[in-house]
C-alpha cells in the first residue's frame, strides 16, 4: 500500500463531510496556493464521487503531473472531455457507481474557440486571430489562463452534460485573481479609455498628433504597436456586448448556490497563509467556502507524548539501551547504538514539524462547513488506485 | 561557468511553495556578509522578504536592512514613473495621474509592458553599477520566462519608438551570462522536479538568460547507510521490538514509525533527485539545502539557510 502513518488516525474531519457537499452540488472549484497538491486533491475527489456518489463526475484539471494525466488517459488531447475507460478503475478493483471524465485546459484553444462563438463573421474571426496582441493575450497573458478556465466551466456546464463538475484552478499571481477575472474582463472591454484610445484610428478627423497624451504614448511605444492595441480593440468592440455579457453570467454562476469551493493547502507557514486568504476572500464575496483540505499532514503518532520520551532516551542513552537488547538483537553492538541513537534524534526533528502543524492547525482562522486533514503519502500518486486511495482519506473513511 | 557571487543580476525562480523567496533572501543575504553590496528585490510584493528578514515593509525606494544589503519591492507603476523621470523629461511627469491610467490600461492590455518595467529596473541598477549584485525574488516558475523573456518580445512588437531602444541594452545585460544568470529553486518532490525539468527547458529555448543554478531546497537528511538499515530491519520485528519496548520501559512503536516513514521519504526523494540530475545539463550545477527541522521561520532560518548556501558555492 503506498501510503503511511497510522491510516484514520490523523485523517480528522468535522461537522459536514466533504462527501455531502459532493453530492449536493453541481460545480466544486478547488483552488488555494501552487504546490500542495490541489491537482491531485481535485483528482481525487471527482474520482471518489463517480466511484461512491455515481452519475456523470467532471474533472478538468489545468497542469496535471505527466503520470496522473497518464492515468487519466489525458495525454495530449487538449480541450476534448475524455471517460476514463471502466478498465481502469477495474484494475483499481472497483465498481465505480458512475463515470469519470477528465478535460485539461489549453488556454489558447479556449480562446481560440471563445472568439469563433462571439465573432460576428468570419473575417473578423480571422483578423482578431491573426492580430499579433491577440495571440500575445492568449498566448502568454497571465490573467487570460484565470478567465478561460472559468469561462471554459460556464460552457460545460451549460451543455448539462455532467452531474458534477471539479474544477482545478491555474496556479495564480495572486490567489484572487481568477475570481476576479469575469469582472475585470468586463470592465477591461467596457472601459472609456479604451475607447479614448482608439478613437485616433477610427477617425481620421482627429489629428491626434497634437494631443500630449497620444504624443506620449507615441513615443514610448510607437506607431505600430499603437495601431496593433488598436486594431485589436476596434474588432474586438464587435463581440463586446455578447463578450462582457458572457463574464458577467460566469460571474453569476460561480456565486450560484450550485457552486461551491475547496481550498486546499498544506500545513507549511507560508501555504496557509495564503489559503486563508483565500478562505476570508472567498466569504467576504458570499461565495461557497465547501471544505478547506489539509494536505500532507504528518502522522499522529508524531506527537506522542510517550513517543518523545522514548525518542530522547534512545538520542541520550543509547549505549545502554543497546547493551540491554543485547539478548534480543545479534551482531555488532556499535552499530545498534548508532542506528538508535539515529531513530531517536530522528524522532525528536519530526516532531518539532509534526507540533509546529498542529499548532497552524489550531489557529486556523476561517472555520469552513468541513475541514479535512490528508496524511502524509510518501510516494506520488499516479495511478487510479493511488487517487482512490487519496480520495478515501478525503472522504474521511 | 560564472559563479553565483560573481554575477550583477541573478534571478530566482521556483514552483509555489518550495522556498523561493527563502532562497533568494538567504542568498542576498550570504553575499552581503562576503561583503558584496546586495539589492534584493521582492517582485511579488507579498512582504514574505520583509518578514525574513525581521524588518520593517519594503517599498519601490530600496532601503538599507543589514550592513550592505538593501531591500525593495517592485512596483510597476513607480518604476514606471521613474523611467519616465530619467528619460522623457516631460512635464506630464508632474500629471502623472491620466498617464497612470492609461499605462495601467496599455499594461493590462499589452502583454510585457509590466514585465518590461519590472526588468528595466532591474537592468537599470546593474546598468548603473549602484550595487555589486541585485538578487531577484522572481516570479514563481509559471511567469519567469515571460518576464526574461519581455524585453526581447517586446523587442519583436515594437518596431520603432523609445522602447524599442530602451529594450536592446537590457537584451544586452539578460543575454550576458557573465553579468546575468537564473537559479531554479526546487524540492525533492515530483511536481517541483517536473516543473523545473521543464522549465530549464523552456529558459533554454525561449529566453537569452543562462541557467545559472539549480538550488534543491528540503533535501532530508540519510538516517543511516545500508548496514545500519539491516540493523534496523531487524529491529523492527517483533521480538526485538518487545526488547526495545522493555528496556525504554515505554512504547518505542511511534519511534519506530517515525525511523520508517523517514526512510522512505528520504528514499522516494533521492529517486526525484537522480530524475532531476539526470533530466539536466551536466553543466548546470545543483546546490543542495537540508530540510530545516525548525519552529519558525525568521531571520535564523535564512542565517541557517545561508550558511548552507555558502558550503554549498565553496566558502
Amino acid at each position: 500500500m503506498p501510503h503511511s502513518g497510522a491510516p484514520g488516525r490523523s485523517a480528522v474531519s468535522s461537522g459536514a463531510s466533504l462527501q455531502g457537499l459532493m453530492a449536493s452540488r453541481e460545480i466544486v472549484v478547488a483552488c488555494g496556493p501552487g504546490g500542495v497538491g490541489k491537482t491531485t486533491t481535485a483528482a481525487a475527489a471527482a474520482a471518489m464521487a463517480a466511484v461512491r456518489i455515481g452519475g456523470k463526475v467532471l474533472v478538468v484539471t489545468v497542469d496535471p503531473a505527466r503520470r496522473l494525466a497518464d492515468a487519466l488517459g489525458l495525454e495530449g488531447i487538449g480541450n476534448i472531455e475524455r471517460q476514463v475507460p471502466p478498465e481502469a478503475f477495474a484494475a483499481a478493483g472497483v465498481k465505480p457507481a458512475g463515470e469519470l471524465w477528465a478535460a485539461m485546459l489549453d488556454t489558447k484553444e479556449s480562446w481560440d474557440a471563445l472568439i469563433a462563438t462571439h465573432a460576428p463573421d468570419a473575417r473578423t474571426r480571422d483578423e482578431i486571430l491573426a492580430n499579433p496582441l491577440y495571440r500575445n493575450i492568449s498566448g502568454r497573458f497571465v490573467q487570460s489562463h484565470d478567465y478561460i478556465a472559468m469561462e471554459r466551466l460556464f460552457e460545460i456546464h451549460a451543455t448539462g452534460n455532467y452531474d458534477l463538475i471539479v474544477v482545478d484552478t491555474p496556479p495564480t499571481r495572486n490567489a484572487l485573481d481568477f475570481l476576479d477575472a469575469p469582472e475585470r474582463m468586463a470592465d477591461f472591454f467596457s472601459s472609456r479609455l479604451l475607447r479614448w484610445l482608439i478613437v485616433p484610428y477610427r477617425s481620421k478627423l482627429v489629428n491626434f498628433a497634437s494631443k500630449p497624451f497620444y504624443q506620449v504614448a507615441d513615443r514610448i511605444l510607437g506607431t505600430q504597436f499603437l495601431e496593433d492595441i488598436a486594431q485589436f480593440f476596434i474588432l474586438f468592440q464587435t463581440m463586446y456586448d455578447g463578450f462582457v455579457e458572457r463574464a458577467r453570467s460566469v460571474q453569476r454562476l460561480l456565486a450560484e448556490r450550485c457552486t461551491s469551493f475547496i481550498v486546499v493547502s498544506t500545513l507549511e507557514a507560508v501555504p496557509l497563509r495564503e489559503a486563508e486568504f483565500f478562505a476570508e476572500a472567498l466569504t467576504d464575496r458570499k461565495l461557497h467556502l465547501g471544505a478547506i483540505v489539509l494536505n500532507k499532514v504528518l502522522p499522529a503518532y508524531l506527537r506522542d507524548p510517550g513517543g518523545a520520551a522514548v525518542a530522547e532516551r534512545l538520542r541520550d542513552h543509547s549505549g545502554e539501551v543497546a547493551g540491554l537488547l543485547s539478548g534480543a538483537m545479534e551482531g555488532d553492538e556499535q552499530q545498534l547504538q548508532r542506528v538508535l541513537a539515529e531513530i531517536g534524534q530522528s524522532y525528536v526533528d519530526y516532531r518539532v514539524v509534526a507540533e509546529r502543524e498542529a499548532e497552524q492547525q489550531a489557529e486556523l482562522g476561517t472555520v469552513p462547513e468541513a475541514l479535512v486533514s490528508v496524511p502524509f503519502f510518501d510516494t506520488d500518486i499516479y495511478d487510479l488506485t493511488g487517487l482512490l486511495l487519496l480520495g478515501s482519506r478525503l472522504w474521511g473513511d | 561557468m560564472t559563479g553565483l557571487l560573481d554575477r550583477r543580476l541573478v534571478f530566482v525562480t521556483g514552483k509555489g511553495g518550495v522556498g523561493k523567496t527563502t532562497v533568494a533572501t538567504a542568498l542576498a543575504l550570504f553575499a552581503s556578509e562576503r561583503g558584496r553590496r546586495t539589492l534584493l528585490c521582492e517582485v511579488d510584493a507579498k512582504g514574505d522578504v520583509a518578514s525574513y528578514l525581521e524588518t520593517g515593509p519594503t517599498a519601490f525606494a530600496e532601503r538599507q536592512v543589514l550592513p550592505d544589503l538593501f531591500a525593495m519591492s517592485m512596483d510597476t507603476e513607480a518604476s514606471l514613473r521613474e523611467y519616465l523621470k530619467l528619460n522623457l523629461r516631460i512635464p506630464v511627469v508632474g500629471r502623472i495621474g491620466p498617464l497612470a491610467r492609461a499605462f495601467d490600461f496599455v499594461a493590462t492590455a499589452a502583454p510585457g509592458v509590466r514585465e518590461i518595467l519590472t526588468v528595466g529596473k532591474l537592468c537599470y541598477e546593474v546598468r548603473e553599477r549602484h550595487y555589486d549584485l541585485v538578487v531577484v525574488d522572481a516570479p514563481a516558475t509559471g511567469h519567469i520566462v515571460g518576464q526574461l523573456a519581455a524585453p526581447q518580445a517586446i523587442n519583436e512588437l515594437v518596431k520603432v519608438g523609445l522602447i524599442r531602444s530602451q529594450t536592446d541594452w537590457m537584451v544586452e545585460i539578460l543575454a550576458d551570462p557573465a553579468r546575468t544568470g537564473l537559479v531554479i529553486v526546487t524540492t525533492p518532490e515530483e511536481m517541483p522536479v517536473n516543473e523545473t525539468m521543464e522549465l530549464a527547458g523552456r529558459v533554454e529555448r525561449e529566453t537569452n538568460v543562462e541557467l545559472a543554478s539549480v538550488v534543491v531546497n528540503r533535501v532530508l537528511p540519510e538516517l543511516f547507510g545500508r548496514s545500519e538499515e539491516e540493523v534496523f530491519d531487524a529491529l523492527c520485528r517483533p521480538e526485538p521490538a518487545r526488547a526495545l519496548d522493555t528496556a525504554v520501559e515505554g512504547d518505542a512503536g511511534p519511534v519506530l514509525a517515525a525511523a520508517r516513514l523517514a526512510v522512505t521519504l528520504r528514499r522516494t526523494r533521492a529517486g526525484h533527485l537522480e530524475r532531476l540530475r539526470a533530466g539536466l545539463d551536466r553543466s548546470v550545477p545543483m546546490l543542495y539545502l537540508p530540510y530545516l527541522f525548525t519552529r519558525f521561520h525568521g531571520l535564523r532560518t535564512i542565517r541557517q539557510v545561508a550558511r548552507s548556501l555558502g558550503e554549498e558555492l565553496g566558502f
